[in-house]
């Protein structure tokens, strides 16, 4: 029934007020946690240098997050971000080494290459989305399935090796990753847009209220007038879209690509998603829970990297525990809401 | 199983039960009795308390004060349903069955005839047999839920019941989807069930039903006992000024003479699609055309082809004049065209948001300012609704599941009307609510169509076809078989076609 079952009014509204102020605040209250920690085992956890490469860090995962917060909130998943990633990369490095020939090794080769990862994002996500609304499978099995396929074209194109970019080409697309702009690294800058710009088309557009809907009850979405198939292929393309983004500032950090590019990045943003709050079944989205989410799984690993404690190679162990409570603290909160 | 037959005897009683969740109390000092081999009817508007009190009878709900007597002796039911054990079993009005297990798996769901360890299927599907036939249900016990009928899926929740040594059956709302021949079905067994002995508390909103089937009635209002009497003593009039507490004589509002050369807005011509077959019809500005026929007559599958909800295989759908066949639903309602769904909890409605959402969501288009939402006019949107539609929540912030199910179809009907259309059909506009909710809702339909809305009503309830429309279309088995006006308009007429005793030529 209603939240009430407190005995008096005064009660009732704080049951509400905690539940309503834990939703949202839980996952920045526990970045804010992991900061101090963090600070106490480390002062030069605070330095300028540390927080920007965290934030420099979060951001692959991140934008990738914010493309998983639409799948999820109508209802999706997408476990192909991460083989797609390697893909996109393989293909920009091929494509930019083969076109220094006719381009050069200037701007305009990186800025195909650039375009090059766009549309390959756009497709797939058009692939997994189509897969799953046109075909009517499992977004589940649609994406376990072009994980697989994509993991195996990048190492079928880099012969089991290593894709390089070409040098040259290197010192032309460097800055993209390493330099930065009023003190904030380019990468950065791009995780800042895609989560504004992902916080507004969830939140303030029809197409957010319809991803929702969709994910709260798809017979309801299409009672109401709304297109779910195409809403639904959107999300993927958005996905797919936000995947080609940060394989863009991925590429020059290594200047290269192998088969074990972006291996589990699946389960970083989907984890990044769900301890920001999202709900996994869908109906319900968050994109800046998402960001913090993001932030939160890579300050982890840092803190591991700055302490002798815990060994680093536990860092999959506390990400882990941290995606396991931050559920089980959202299933006791609902109860909160609900009793 | 020992049982008290002696029928003063009750075998489960509530004795000033008072109820509060937080500070809201719902039910005042209500008590209430069951005595082997009766059915005990109990009535009220929605949100008079019947829901909370079968919840408190059956242990869902601990009572704020008051108590629960067993067999004389006061006990306090376990909750979560496990006072099943006691023999206290509460069928809910969404049916509880795992839809992807057979009937047998359900029937037997958590106490398993093993032998050795492993499942003895053979006897559970025996049993199970043994069951169907005394209910003389055709389906198997290897049939999955999936595929039954809801009356069929009812059946098997009163199977699971009895299987389960049911002393008293608490049933809410069960014939609300049935069709009438499934409701006698079903009366036949809950009569065989008396027999046996059990004592049955029975929730319904049709009061034909309820002065066919109970022995006694109790009446609540805004959660107080009103009263409880022999149904011999009660009509369903006086059923019905009790529940409300005043006159209801006109539940039906006076109709408009209907302009037979008023423009013809819709015309469908040999409409064909999934269990549709070669469907021809009209219907005029400003006119309340009703759709009857048993349910799965394809009364809401033609509506579905029209609106772009399942798609139209052949024929020619004329809206003002234009050929709109094969449109989408976001097409129909821009062109004027907007149905509403029978199925408020699945299909109309997200539960678990708000009432603002929820009401903008079919028109959201209409509140899209430099593309994004303006939330204030959806604020406006919905404080215009809610006095228009007179919606009434305890909290404008709860979730739409916790609104009563009158309130629900009140939104579910502002939210279609947000887009204006000037063809509404509704699908069986009052299931599942209250006289009072019905009243004003049979209202909103004629005032619609003296604003010169034209109104398709899709009813199961004959009263209310005959109550509210001008023209009435029957339909049996995915065709129409007659299209009734002025006196023909009754329900011998209307079952004649129905049944498919009689059957006119059309075109």
């Amino acid at each position: 029934m209603t939240m009430s079952t407190t005995s008096d009014d005064g009660e009732g509204k704080t049951a509400k007020r905690q539940s309503i102020d834990f939703k949202t605040l839980g996952p920045a209250i526990a970045l804010l946690i992991l900061c101090i920690i963090g600070f106490l085992l480390n002062p030069a956890f605070i330095s300028e240098g540390n927080l920007t490469n965290l934030l420099t860090r979060s951001a692959f995962i991140g934008i990738i997050a914010v493309g998983a917060t639409f799948v999820i909130t109508a209802g999706g998943i997408d476990l192909s971000v991460g083989s797609m990633a390697a893909a996109i990369a393989g293909v920009m490095i091929i494509v930019m080494n083969n076109a220094v020939e006719t381009l050069g090794t200037g701007v305009p080769t990186v800025l195909l290459g650039c375009g090059i990862a766009v549309l390959l994002g756009i497709g797939a996500g058009w692939i997994n989305g189509a897969l799953t609304t046109k075909g009517k499978i499992e977004a589940f099995i649609v994406t376990l399935g072009t994980m697989g396929i994509y993991r195996s074209l990048v190492t079928y194109f880099a012969d089991g090796g290593t894709l390089s970019l070409n040098f040259d080409i290197r010192g032309t697309y460097r800055p993209v990753y390493y330099d930065s702009f009023l003190g904030l690294p380019f990468p950065v800058w791009v995780f800042i847009g895609v989560a504004i710009c992902g916080w507004l088309l969830l939140n303030r557009t029809a197409f957010g209220r319809y991803c929702t809907a969709i994910g709260s009850n798809e017979a309801v979405a299409k009672y109401s007038a709304i297109n779910v198939d195409r809403v639904k292929t959107l999300t993927y393309i958005i996905q797919g879209l936000c995947v080609s983004f940060a394989t863009i500032i991925y590429v020059p950090r290594l200047g290269s690509a192998s088969a074990s590019t972006g291996v589990l990045w699946e389960l970083e943003a989907i984890a990044a998603v769900i301890i920001g709050g999202t709900v996994l079944k869908g109906g319900y989205g968050r994109i800046g829970g998402t960001i913090l989410g993001a932030l939160i799984l890579t300050t982890i690993g840092n803190i591991l990297n700055f302490t002798d404690m815990i060994s680093n190679y536990l860092n999959g162990t506390m990400q882990g525990l941290i995606i396991i409570v931050a559920v089980l603290l959202q299933r006791s909160d609902w109860k909160l809401g609900k009793n | 199983m020992s049982m008290d037959v002696s029928a003063s005897v009750a075998i489960i009683e509530a004795v000033n039960i008072s109820k509060s969740f937080g500070p809201v109390p719902v039910l005042f000092s209500v008590s209430m009795d069951v005595r082997p081999g009766e059915v005990h009817a109990l009535i009220g508007e929605n949100g008079a308390g019947k829901s909370t009190l079968m919840k408190i009878l059956s242990g869902f709900h601990d009572p704020t004060s008051g108590q629960i007597r067993l067999d004389g002796k006061q006990t306090p039911l376990p909750p979560n349903g496990a006072a099943e054990q006691l023999g206290i079993v509460l069928i809910h009005q969404e049916l509880n069955l795992a839809e992807q297990m057979t009937v047998e798996e359900n029937v037997f769901l958590g106490r398993e005839i093993r032998t050795n360890g492993f499942l003895d299927r053979a006897a559970m599907r025996a049993e199970v047999q043994k069951y169907l036939d005394e209910i003389g249900l055709d389906i198997l016990p290897t049939d999955r839920i999936s595929k039954l009928t809801i009356a069929q899926k009812q059946m098997v929740e009163i199977v699971k019941a009895v299987s389960r040594k049911a002393r008293i059956l608490i049933m809410d709302e069960p014939t609300a989807v049935l069709t009438e021949e499934e409701t006698e079905v079903f009366f036949r067994q809950v009569r065989k069930l008396k027999e046996s002995g059990v004592g049955i508390v029975f929730v319904s909103h049709k009061l034909n039903e309820v002065k066919a089937i109970a022995d006694r009635v109790t009446i609540l209002r805004d959660g107080q006992w009103i009263d409880t009497r022999p149904s011999r003593d009660l009509t369903p009039d006086t059923m019905a000024q009790m529940m409300v507490g005043r006159e209801l004589s006109d539940l039906y509002p006076p109709m408009h003479e209907a302009d037979v050369d008023a423009q013809k807005v819709l015309e469908v011509r040999n409409l064909t699609a999934p269990g549709v077959d070669n469907v021809s019809f009209d219907l005029r500005k400003g006119e309340i055309l009703g759709f009857s026929g048993l349910v799965g007559s394809g009364r809401t599958a033609v509506f579905e082809a029209i609106c772009g909800l399942s798609p139209m295989e052949s024929g020619e759908v004329l809206l003002f004049g234009k050929d709109v066949s094969n449109m989408s639903v976001a097409e129909a309602r821009d062109a004027g065209l907007a149905y509403l769904t029978k199925d408020r909890k699945e299909k109309g409605l997200l539960l678990d948001k708000r009432m603002r959402p929820n009401l903008t969501l079919f028109a959201l288009p209409k509140f899209v300012r430099n593309l994004t939402i303006d939330r204030n006019a959806e604020e406006d949107a919905l404080k215009r609704a809610i006095r228009r539609f007179d919606v009434r929540s305890r909290d404008a912030d709860i979730t739409v599941g916790k609104l009563s199910g009158g309130n629900q179809q009140k939104l579910l009907l502002a939210k279609v009307m947000e887009c204006d259309p000037k063809i509404v059909i509704i699908d069986e506009p009052t299931r599942g609510i209250d006289v009072g909710t019905k009243q004003q809702i049979y209202h909103f339909i004629a005032a619609l169509a003296a604003e010169g809305v034209s109104v398709v009503v899709i009813s199961s309830e004959m009263p209310e076809i005959i109550g509210t429309c001008h023209r009435v279309v029957v339909m049996r088995e995915g065709h129409i078989t007659g299209i009734l006006t002025g006196d023909h308009i009754n329900e011998n007429e209307i079952m004649r076609y129905a049944a498919g005793l009689k059957r006119e030529e059309l075109h």
